[in-house]
């Protein structure tokens, strides 16, 4: 088995629950009202669960006795491979939710094809995430739908959310040689499947809420060579602050 | 629906079933402001670690309650009247939930 591929891909997928976790949990003690509050923060604690099980395992399969806290918090900004779409500043509700509902309706279908993974590990992890996040895709559908059907305001924050966000989400969906590896052994799923399940989704929640798709916008991309966005920096100093500030530091 | 008193929306009480069969129990309330909202949040507040396998939400304005005046009326009425209460009756070994 290529292992290097493998790791690349667990960091990929841990990557992607870390820094989006990390993101919504900025939100703790600010959400909109109490009880949004805690949903919002339990979405992010069950991101970071994600995350926690699957770096554990990149971190077991790289054997250089590196543990999943070393991977979260001593690796520079070019080593996170996570989609550019997770690590977007929260902006204003609207824009959080639309961000986490397309990210929600990625990881639902991913984690669907996952679950039948060739590798054990990956396939357990895939069916608790499953659970999980067709949760968190009802939660954020269902504030799609709120928010585009809500007032005239809530409608055009969420469209412009859509707008500027749509940009970040091709690059989701991108694979390199060793994902491509990875396929023919039966370990990850074809992507091109998952990403026209996905088209199906987000069009009926775009539909359900009253807001239109935008078209012929030119994609961002870089994010498997760790290419990333200029306030990435920002999230990684402030995430990592505790490690780098007293390295090894343990409670 | 009941009508938005502040900027938390509108008051649910919500009642928890532990297993198919049991009566919904009164867990506590919160705020949303629809319906899907209200269960959402239910979940999120009270169910989160296995506690329950169904949930009720009810608008805390459409439930009647007796208040604190009616105390005697209603309820201190059948306390001398020992007849009333089923005490006489031994309850077999064996039957639950009550």
């Amino acid at each position: 088995m290529n292992n290097q591929a493998l790791f690349n891909f667990l960091l990929r997928i841990g990557d992607t629950n870390l820094i989006l976790a990390q993101r919504l949990s900025e939100w703790t003690g600010h959400g909109p009202f109490l009880e949004e509050d805690l949903a919002l923060t339990n979405i992010a604690l069950d991101l970071f669960g994600t995350s926690r099980s699957v770096l554990e395992y990149a971190a077991k399969i790289e054997e250089k006795g590196r543990t999943e806290d070393d991977l979260a918090f001593l690796r520079g900004e070019r080593e996170f491979v996570n989609p550019l779409i997770c690590e977007l500043p929260n902006g204003d509700y609207a824009f959080t939710i639309a961000r986490q509902c397309i990210v929600d309706a990625f990881q639902l279908h991913f984690y669907s094809e996952l679950v039948k993974s060739k590798d054990e590990t990956i396939a357990g992890i895939s069916a608790k995430a499953i659970k999980e996040t067709k949760y968190h895709f009802r939660h954020s559908a269902s504030w799609m739908e709120r928010f585009g059907n809500g007032t005239e305001e809530s409608h055009e924050r969420l469209q412009n959310a859509l707008n500027f966000i749509w940009a970040y989400t091709e690059d989701v969906f991108a694979t390199d040689a060793g994902y491509n590896e990875l396929i023919k052994t039966g370990i990850v799923p074809e992507m091109a499947a998952i990403k026209s399940a996905w088209e199906k989704s987000m069009n009926e929640v775009l539909a359900k809420s009253s807001v239109s798709k935008p078209e012929n916008v030119f994609m961002q991309k870089g994010s498997l060579k760790g290419i990333h966005t200029e306030q990435f920096g920002y999230l990684l100093t402030e995430m990592q602050y505790m490690q780098r500030a007293f390295p090894g530091a343990k409670w | 629906m009941s009508e938005n008193t502040d900027s938390q929306g509108t008051l649910w009480e919500i009642f928890v079933q532990k297993k198919a069969g049991q009566p919904f129990v009164h867990c506590g309330s919160l705020h949303a402001f629809d319906k899907e909202m209200a269960l959402q949040n239910a979940r999120d507040l009270y169910t989160r670690r296995g506690e329950g396998t169904a949930i009720w939400a009810v608008p805390a304005s459409a439930i009647v309650a007796s208040s604190p005046e009616d105390m005697g009326p209603f309820f201190d009425t059948t306390n001398d009247k020992v007849y009333r209460h089923p005490t006489f009756y031994q309850i077999p070994e064996g039957i639950k939930y009550i």
